[in-house]
């Protein structure tokens, strides 16, 4: 007798798997990948190659050493991980900074807590932020943007136009004067024509990144909407109060990383809250720690840190947030 | 054009693959034998009325409804009484079963068999409550729940409405837009008197957006009736779960664990509706009923009115033969269906559908870690947060699931459907659910 599979409802699935949302995210960062080539040359490659073979490597080699039962190297997600680790990094960085980053992400964030799906902490900030504290002067070297220039070696170095304000401001400049002596201007921000990490700097490619995982469902608008909103909000009203102490909203939102925070490394699923309430809490979170960070403490960005914060605080989020349940009974 | 009604919380959007949405109801003849379950009704089984070589007519009550939840079966075909055994039915469990040796065509006296249309109804709300319980009717999209209990409303509740559920949002099926095309102006007449049953003062039928034509049709015949609208609704699984089809219609929603009567609503299937016409005007009990045999490999889909206790085998062999890359059969659509193990499983008064999956479709692919995506929170029509009720069942915190509302869940497998990681939420769930279910019920002895 012919013996057919027997298992429970429901027999279909939607086909959707872990790999092509992994997939997706990675091609969403290639618009970023090449205005960054663009800007930095051919170096922005070599970093971003050192931090995913790197990632990957190590994901496979613990996976190898330690994990029992499910593998998850096939799924891409070391790949992206890797990728936003490069992202996170000058794109002049010494090759083995690069590895010890990705070891950080990969062995100590990700793996150590079980893997795909378990971290409780974003890998590659949990890597970048210890590359920042373990090599402050490295990290904060910025190679100076050289249109289309392939060579491998970044001469000139400057600073970010955060730093530059934050340092002009401790001097007791107006931002007004500070803003003359900028070596950029708001233009060049949106096209990300200024010092910085490399994937940070290019804000329109990145744009156009995040509304394709916008529009393909893998992030939704709760997340980066209310950490922009959030940003913003706060910090014009201190521009408004005091415009020659405080930068304007839109400065704060097109440095330093926010973009590439805001849609890429913040929304990463494992690591943020399940409903859109708590998602908006988390955002709203981000946006008024980073606000404080980079107005008021040592450091001139500040979103690496303020998403990693509230990182810890999703399990208590998630248990605030629960979703409106269907005919609740009130008590 | 207006937006659409529908639910408000979750639901997905699964290939409707309804291949044989275009059928007209072709009428599979009675086979030699019938094998027809004592038990088919959710509820306590019947009591067995016939033994070994006894003569039945189409129509003989076989097996009576002793308990307050059961349901009368009546003999499908007439014969002779071969045996009765234990027969493995869709659900997977043993039950007793009669098998009956078909001989001649004859009905039951009093039974009405031509196809004349008879729409004057002059009997009480009892009086038909009485004869849905005569004539052995259970709710036909599935559930089986037995009909007349709907209708005997408790003391102090009034019913606003009577919602009949003709959605068939399940994919592949297509049994119950093939009565609504075929047999409308019956549908409607068994929907007016289930309404007079009800007390209700007014008939919503909610129709899903992709039966155009099932919906033209029930417009233009429900204008001679009073108080029956056709609202057609925006194509989304599980609308025809009870309690997001009352959500829908009537923006009321039935409160945790209560019944849909709080709101003021029964609901029934269309299937039911046709059923409780034939009852009620033509004396006729609950013997034959639409049955959609289709799949990705099957030659020729169709939409079959067949007799309860016929093999499914045979349906299968009256489409075109079982294809031979099949791996699972299913008793019922992809979403909410049963898989049965062999094909000597008879139709039923719940079996909607017969669907055979490819090899290929059949296998489940290995769960993945969960990446917290919150794919599972956003598509539960309930609200609950599955991927947390399987991690709470995992780990028999049994407590912190009743807490989470596990028990509210209503296994339309939304969540498992749309889980990128493949992870078996639901049967997680269901596992709970006995667990939890059995903890609340030995607290109330207690």
């Amino acid at each position: 007798m012919k013996l057919f599979t027997i298992s429970g409802s429901p027999h279909i699935n939607r086909k959707s798997s872990v790999k092509k949302i992994m997939l997706m995210v990675i091609i969403s960062l290639l618009p970023a990948m090449f205005v960054s080539v663009y800007y930095f040359g051919i170096s922005a490659i070599r970093v971003s190659l050192i931090a995913i073979a790197s990632a990957v490597f190590f994901e496979w080699i613990i996976q190898k050493l330690f994990f029992k039962g499910t593998k998850s190297i096939g799924d891409l997600s070391a790949v992206v991980t890797g990728l936003l680790l490069a992202f996170n990094l000058p794109s002049n960085l010494q090759w083995w900074i690069v590895v010890i980053g990705s070891f950080v992400a990969i062995g100590i964030a990700k793996m150590s807590f079980g893997g795909l799906g378990k971290n409780p902490f974003n890998p590659a900030l949990v890597g970048r932020v210890f590359l920042l504290i373990s090599f402050p002067v490295q990290m904060t070297t910025w190679p100076k943007v050289d249109v289309l220039d392939f060579s491998l070696v970044d001469a000139e170095t400057g600073a970010t136009p955060l730093a530059i304000v934050k340092e002009g401001v401790k001097e007791g400049l107006s931002i007004s004067e500070i803003f003359d002596k900028l070596p950029v201007t708001f233009t060049d921000m949106f096209w990300g024509n200024m010092g910085g990490s490399l994937g940070e700097v290019p804000v329109l490619a990145l744009v156009i990144g995040a509304l394709f995982l916008l529009g393909r469902r893998v992030i939704t608008w709760h997340i980066p909407f209310s950490i922009l909103a959030t940003i913003g909000i706060f910090t014009g009203i201190l521009h408004g109060i005091n415009p020659d102490m405080y930068a304007p909203p839109l400065f704060h939102v097109l440095t330093g990383g926010i973009i590439l925070g805001a849609f890429f490394m913040a929304t990463d699923m494992a690591t943020s809250p399940m409903t859109p309430k708590g998602q908006i809490i988390f955002g709203v979170g981000i946006g008024i720690i980073t606000v404080v960070i980079r107005l008021w403490g040592a450091y001139p960005e500040g979103i690496s840190f303020a998403i990693l914060l509230m990182n810890a605080l999703v399990p208590l989020i998630n248990n605030v947030s629960k979703p409106k349940a269907f005919g609740k009974v009130k008590k | 054009m207006a937006r659409l009604k529908t639910f408000r919380i979750g639901g997905i959007h699964p290939e409707e693959n309804k291949f044989s949405a275009a059928k007209p109801i072709e009428v599979f003849p009675i086979p030699e034998k019938v094998y027809v379950p004592v038990t088919q009704h959710l509820g306590a089984p019947s009591s067995l009325l016939v033994k070994r070589n006894d003569t039945v007519k189409i129509g003989t009550l076989l097996a009576k409804a002793d308990a307050f939840i059961s349901a009368n079966v009546h003999s499908p075909v007439s014969g002779t009484v071969e045996k009765i055994d234990e027969i493995i039915d869709a659900s997977g469990y043993r039950k007793a079963n009669i098998v009956i040796k078909v001989e001649g065509n004859e009905w039951e006296d009093g039974i009405d068999n031509s196809s004349a249309i008879i729409k004057e109804c002059n009997l009480s709300a009892k009086e038909i409550t009485d004869i849905l319980k005569e004539k052995g009717i259970v709710g036909m999209g599935g559930a089986t729940f037995p009909s007349h209990i709907k209708y005997m409303i408790p003391e102090g509740k009034d019913v606003d409405y009577l919602i009949i559920n003709a959605v068939e949002c399940e994919p592949y099926l297509t049994s119950d837009h093939a009565i609504m095309l075929e047999k409308t102006e019956e549908i409607l007449i068994g929907i007016d008197i289930l309404k007079k049953a009800s007390g209700a003062k007014k008939a919503l039928v909610g129709i899903e957006n992709n039966k155009l034509d099932a919906i033209a049709k029930m417009q233009e015949v429900a204008k001679s009736f009073k108080d029956i609208e056709i609202q057609p609704l925006r194509v989304k699984y599980p609308q025809g779960a009870e309690k997001q089809l009352i959500r829908a219609l009537t923006k009321r929603e039935v409160p945790s664990g209560k019944l849909p009567i709080e709101v003021g609503c029964v609901v029934n299937n269309v299937g039911t509706a046709l059923a409780s016409y034939e009852a009620v005007q033509k004396n006729k009990p609950l013997i034959e009923r639409v049955v959609t045999v289709t799949g990705k490999a099957v030659k020729n889909p169709s939409n079959l009115l067949v007799r309860i206790g016929t093999p499914v085998k045979e349906l299968i062999d009256h489409v075109g033969g079982l294809p031979e890359d099949t791996g699972k059969v299913i008793s019922g659509g992809p979403m909410m269906g049963k898989a049965i193990s062999n094909l000597d499983v008879p139709v039923t008064k719940g079996t909607s559908g017969v669907l055979m999956m490819t090899k290929a479709e059949s296998k489940r692919k290995k769960p993945l870690n969960c990446i917290r995506c919150a794919k599972c929170v956003s598509v539960c029509p309930m609200g609950l947060e599955p991927y947390l009720l399987q991690q709470l069942v995992d780990s028999e915190r049994w407590e912190d699931a009743e807490l989470n509302r596990i028990m509210d869940c209503i296994e339309c497998g939304s969540c498992q459907f749309i889980c990128p990681s493949k992870r078996e939420l639901l049967d997680y769930i269901r596992v709970g659910k006995a667990r939890v279910g059995a903890i609340i019920r030995s607290r109330a002895k207690r």
